[in-house]
């Protein structure tokens, strides 16, 4: 039977993309996880039993069941309300880390495929140094560079202060937020920028050349929109890294500042009292795997959809 | 071909350069000195002598040219943290620990991750295809973090089969190979099974087939070979990733491996510390890049004209 051409909303690529997406069951549970995981971050002051800064010195250790579900840690702060109120710190790392890769990785990409020649040469030495470079070392450096330089005496600075500042309201995940999207962008440039080279020679592009359209309008029209989904794909599918990138800072003790409810320093902490109370490592771990598992479906699913032929 | 390594080769001399540089400069951008410890401060005479010791009241750009013309002397240095060893030292006692780890850990991944990918292959989309790309994906989900602490609670606390941290009897391997090789498996699996779908759909396995060899054999003397092959290529790069990245793994389990010794030597400013691991791993992901193209062009000769 010949399907009717109702309306044009059918076959556009993206409605097409998005009915693939539907049927994969992982990914549409990976989706429907990061949304209760949204949820959570948004409301956790009504959800979490209690502040996660709240610590009650005569619970410390408390076990699990009562008045603390998951039990309390070693200052008598409730586990669940600290894991809940930590979800912020992963989604906040997640889509902050994912929004700067994707867009600086696609300007850097299309601007260096696009014009090809010198200034191709010249951006892609760029990355391809910063490739090279180890990145969780980079990151640490990074990190330490800033956490004593921005805590010390480059503060006389108003940006650096300001910074400073910020960071400190929000526990030390700015400074880690900063860290991981100086590194993150790399590869996605390296993608954009392969992609864009291809596109540029095909017909179409071509041929939008020939017939005199301006640099721009060739950039969002022809490039940017066949750009977009394949780095979709692999920000998502990079977000489990920003995240357990600021676990483990947090785990070493150059992340999250305490009272911050970071799961990595919630894991370091347990981690210390692993032989009399597991549980307190192995919640927040279990948070986290939850998390990265969601984005990595959703990214799989995401593949599948925009590139039917790798399944 | 050797002309082709050889330029690459060179092509390598200048972005080690460069990450040095950035290295040094992010280094030496935090104000103060790694001997103006506030908790204990010394003595402003004997602080002095030990600045100008190791030459650390010299202007910046003297300081980065001395440890260069050292480096390329094959010479990174005192550890100011550790007095009684060279950054050399530090690196010949450490790193042969990641790198054990780091083998140990590729051979659990690829025990695990090529049956995986092979049988979800054969198997495309049957319920084994589902259940294997679903291990897989969730491999690459858990984190050192969550599995290491889980292995210890299980494996070592409950059951008490193996010992909870530390390195050297094979029993002290077991649980560090397995969290940093998960992910590696997980990867491995992917890769095997989108190669293996590749070959499978070509024409000469068609022809094996139809020439009468058992199903047994097409897929491991035709198709398997060939499907391996950028398995074999990435191999390099996952094992550079798991030596430079094996510091969470190293941390978790008490192994004195150099990842570890990184983390100690940043926050104490140890600056000859910093810079050689720095450049030492850095080295190993350039080189395992280029192994990859070399390996390429001895397996596949193909890629030898394309040049």
């Amino acid at each position: 039977m010949i399907q009717p051409a109702t309306t044009a909303t059918v076959n556009r690529p993206s409605g097409r993309a998005l009915r693939r997406l539907l049927r994969h069951r992982f990914a549409v549970a990976g989706a429907v996880t990061l949304v209760l995981l949204i949820l959570v971050a948004i409301f956790a002051p009504w959800i979490a039993p209690k502040h996660f800064a709240d610590g009650d010195l005569f619970a410390n250790y408390a076990p699990p069941g009562g008045d603390f579900l998951l039990g309390a840690d070693f200052l008598g702060r409730d586990m669940l309300s600290r894991i809940i109120y930590g979800t912020r710190i992963s989604l906040a790392v997640a889509f902050l880390g994912a929004g700067i890769a994707f867009f600086v990785g696609l300007i850097y990409g299309v601007i260096s495929g696009y014009y090809g020649g010198r200034t191709d040469a010249a951006m892609m030495r760029i990355v391809d140094v910063l490739y090279a470079f180890p990145s969780l070392l980079f990151i640490i450096l990074l990190m330490v560079t800033f956490k004593t330089g921005f805590g010390g005496s480059m503060t006389d600075n108003p940006f650096f202060h300001a910074v400073a500042r910020l960071d400190t309201q929000m526990g030390g995940v700015f400074l880690i937020i900063v860290g991981i999207s100086l590194t993150s962008w790399v590869g996605m440039a390296r993608l954009t920028r392969g992609m864009a080279l291809s596109l540029r020679r095909s017909d179409f592009v071509q041929s939008a050349v020939a017939v005199g359209a301006r640099d721009g309008r060739i950039l969002r029209l022809h490039l940017i929109p066949g750009l977009v989904g394949p780095l979709l794909v692999r920000v998502t599918l990079a977000v489990p890294g920003f995240i357990a990138t600021e676990a483990f800072l947090s785990f070493i003790g150059i992340g999250a500042t305490p009272p911050t409810p970071s799961w990595g320093m919630m894991i370091s902490e347990g981690f210390k009292v692993m032989r009399s109370h597991p549980h307190l490592a192995i919640w927040p771990g279990v948070a986290l795997a939850t998390v990265m598992l969601a984005f990595n479906f959703l990214g799989d699913g995401l593949r599948d959809a925009f590139d039917p032929h790798s399944r | 071909m050797t002309v082709t390594i050889l330029r690459r080769l060179l092509a390598l001399i200048p972005v080690l350069f460069v990450i040095s540089l950035v290295t040094f400069l992010l280094m030496h951008s935090v104000p103060g000195s790694p001997f103006s410890a506030e908790d204990k401060p010394l003595p402003p005479q004997i602080k002095a002598n030990l600045e100008a010791y190791y030459h650390l009241d010299e202007p910046l750009p003297q300081q980065y040219l001395r440890y260069m013309g050292n480096v390329l002397r094959g010479d990174l240095g005192p550890s100011y943290l550790q007095r009684s060893r060279s950054v050399n030292d530090i690196i010949r006692d450490h790193l042969p620990v990641s790198f054990q780890l780091g083998l140990l850990a590729l051979g659990f991944g690829l025990l695990l991750g090529i049956p995986i990918g092979v049988i979800s292959a054969m198997r495309q989309n049957t319920w084994m295809d589902y259940l294997g790309m679903f291990v897989a994906i969730a491999g690459v989900s858990v984190p050192a973090m969550t599995l290491g602490p889980l292995l210890i609670w299980g494996l070592a606390l409950q059951l008490e089969l193996l010992p909870v941290a530390r390195w050297g009897t094979w029993q002290q391997a077991v649980m560090p190979a397995i969290t940093l090789g998960l992910g590696e498996a997980a990867i491995i699996a992917r890769l095997t099974r989108a190669s293996m779908l590749q070959v499978i759909h070509q024409d000469y396995i068609r022809t094996a087939r139809s020439k009468g060899l058992a199903e047994r054999k097409v897929m491991v003397k035709h198709a398997l070979r060939n499907a391996l092959i950028p398995v074999l290529t990435i191999l390099g790069p996952l094992f550079a990733g798991l030596v430079t990245g094996s510091m969470v793994v190293e941390q978790i389990f008490a192994i004195p491996g150099l990842g570890r010794f990184f983390v100690d030597s940043v926050g104490a400013r140890d600056y000859p510390v910093i810079m050689g691991t720095t450049l030492l791993f850095a080295a190993i992901l350039v080189l395992s890049n280029l192994v990859v193209d070399i390996t390429y062009a001895i397996i596949d000769p193909r890629m030898r004209t394309a040049e």
